[in-house]
């Protein structure tokens, strides 16, 4: 069966008297790469937040891989890696230890734990960090340790929020080339959100979020053509304009 | 989830709360500091002043384990008590400075069930506070508090029940509490006057000859009982009354908790987390 990696319906989401999201419908198939853009304020952290069950969404449905958040969020958080956008990794412990508990947090044993660490580090080339306390290392370095925290227990669905703040262009670059190439391995499906336009894939998906809607969602190919637009920064004004 | 994720799961956490506990050694000295200043200033000073005896009208073998002994013998309990206190309160602020850096997250985005993943923080934590009580105890003996052995090891499932009820208390607070700067209130308003509307610095039958309303209040609060239950079992003694009240104030607080953590109906809902 051919299940969608994340699916929303008619999702709303309110902070008191303020709508935060307003009727969001997406889906995300296997091995999909989309980039959710939106300005600051847009809807973006609140969407994953709904999507992790940090908070519980009031109307409308989301499934991870068919299992409805609400109903069983045991089998549905299972399926979903995470990468915060504040940083979320202890600064006292060691890349080992940080490790070693969040994989913990999903019922793995140490030994394999720390042998799919060692294996994640070093397909991005940090396996010599193994051993360092976190606040030894550069605001990219933690980034991307934190990608591979999302990843140790195997996740089939990855949510990225703004993954990159505070990164600079090479450790960017670094972890944008890694994502996609996990897309493509292991048929992750990948939702990156960020506000700035030059992280949109111009081969993958694209989701415009403005004031808590989406205002776009289809290949970059198809909103540059609907928008007339001859990149994505004129198409992106077009539909938070209209 | 089989039953040896949830064991590893939960084995997780207390590596992880014992870590951070061990890299703070601060905390460690901090939490031992307190209640030796207690002990070694003012019990030492009050101790003439405060002689503790039976009440009036009671026969010479009243069974309160600790009447007709020097004073620091008699506070010995509410500083292990206090230690708890103390390290409940220090959990429930750590729990709102994760939340706040973002930390907390790790931890509410993992499969296991939300109650599951609080009680397993809190008991991580309560395993940390019994290794505060027994160096505590160790220091002690250096002013003759020195409880028959089998106190020692009664005294295990006291504290783990008073860590539990305090430190399940801490972690309702941090569910409610908005700011880390709001945790100051807390100080005023919870730890003070717990700790000293108690039976940990003077014996309630004192507190009754001059306030019968103070006397009541102290006679349900609960810090009053987890320091007579840890009071009593350290001497191979079991207060009944008092291990009935810890355990129903740990099963409100902890009921509390769980619902101020839920993510439909708890106060976290309505914060950002």
């Amino acid at each position: 069966m051919n299940h969608k990696a994340l699916s929303i319906e008619s999702l709303n989401h309110n902070f008191g008297d303020l709508k935060v999201l307003n009727e969001i419908n997406l889906t995300l198939n296997p091995g999909d790469y989309s980039i959710l853009l939106g300005l600051n304020g847009a809807g973006k952290t609140t969407l994953f937040s709904l999507i992790t069950r940090l908070y519980d969404n009031e109307t409308g449905a989301i499934e991870i891989f068919s299992y409805n958040i609400k109903k069983n969020p045991t089998k549905a958080l299972a399926n979903i890696g995470v990468v915060f956008q504040q940083p979320t990794i202890d600064l006292d412990l060691t890349v080992a230890q940080n490790l070693y508990y969040h994989a913990s947090l999903h019922g793995m044993k140490k030994k394999i734990a720390l042998d799919t660490a060692i294996i994640e580090l070093r397909r991005q080339n940090m396996k010599d960090i193994f051993h360092k306390k976190v606040r030894e290392l550069s605001g990219g370095q933690k980034r991307r340790v934190e990608i591979v925290r999302a990843l140790m227990h195997n996740p089939k669905l990855l949510l990225l929020d703004e993954p990159t703040a505070g990164v600079d262009i090479e450790n960017r670059q670094l972890i944008a080339r890694h994502v996609k190439n996990l897309c493509k391995e292991k048929k992750i499906a990948v939702l990156w959100a960020t506000h700035l336009i030059d992280e949109v894939d111009l081969k993958g998906n694209l989701i415009i979020l403005h004031k808590g809607k989406i205002m776009a969602n289809d290949s970059v190919k198809n909103i540059l053509k609907n928008s007339n637009a001859k990149n994505v920064s004129n198409a992106f004004n077009y539909f938070i304009k209209n | 989830m089989t039953l040896l994720q949830f064991y590893l799961c939960f084995k997780g956490i207390v590596f992880r709360e014992s870590l951070r506990f061990f890299y703070q050694r601060a905390r460690f000295f901090s939490a031992l500091v307190r209640p030796l200043v207690w002990l070694a200033i003012f019990a030492v000073g009050f101790r003439s002043i405060l002689g503790v005896s039976r009440p009036l009208g009671q026969p010479e073998e009243w069974p309160y384990p600790v009447s007709l002994i020097p004073y620091e013998l008699y506070i010995a309990a509410g500083l292990i008590a206090m230690i708890q206190l103390f390290n409940g309160m220090q959990s429930s602020l750590s729990m709102v400075y994760d939340r706040e850096m973002g930390s907390m997250r790790t931890l509410l985005v993992s499969p296991f069930p939300r109650p599951f993943l609080l009680i397993s923080k809190l008991l991580a934590g309560v395993l940390v506070s019994i290794l505060q009580v027994f160096a505590f105890l160790i220091i002690a003996l250096f002013w003759d508090i020195e409880p028959p052995i089998k106190g020692y090891l009664m005294v295990i499932p006291a504290l783990f029940l008073s860590g539990m009820m305090l430190g399940a208390l801490g972690m309702f607070l941090s569910s409610a509490i908005k700011q880390l700067e709001n945790f100051a209130g807390v100080m005023n308003f919870v730890i003070f006057p717990m700790f000293f509307a108690s039976s940990a610095l003077y014996p309630l039958w004192k507190i009754r000859e001059s306030s019968e309303i103070l006397f009541y209040f102290c006679s349900y609060n609960p810090f009053t009982h987890a320091v007579e239950l840890i009071r009593f079992s350290l001497y191979g003694q079991l207060n009944e009354k008092s291990l009935v009240f810890v355990c129903v104030f740990l099963a409100i607080f902890l009921i509390l908790a769980i619902y101020g953590y839920d993510p439909s109906r708890g106060f976290i809902r309505k914060k950002k987390i």
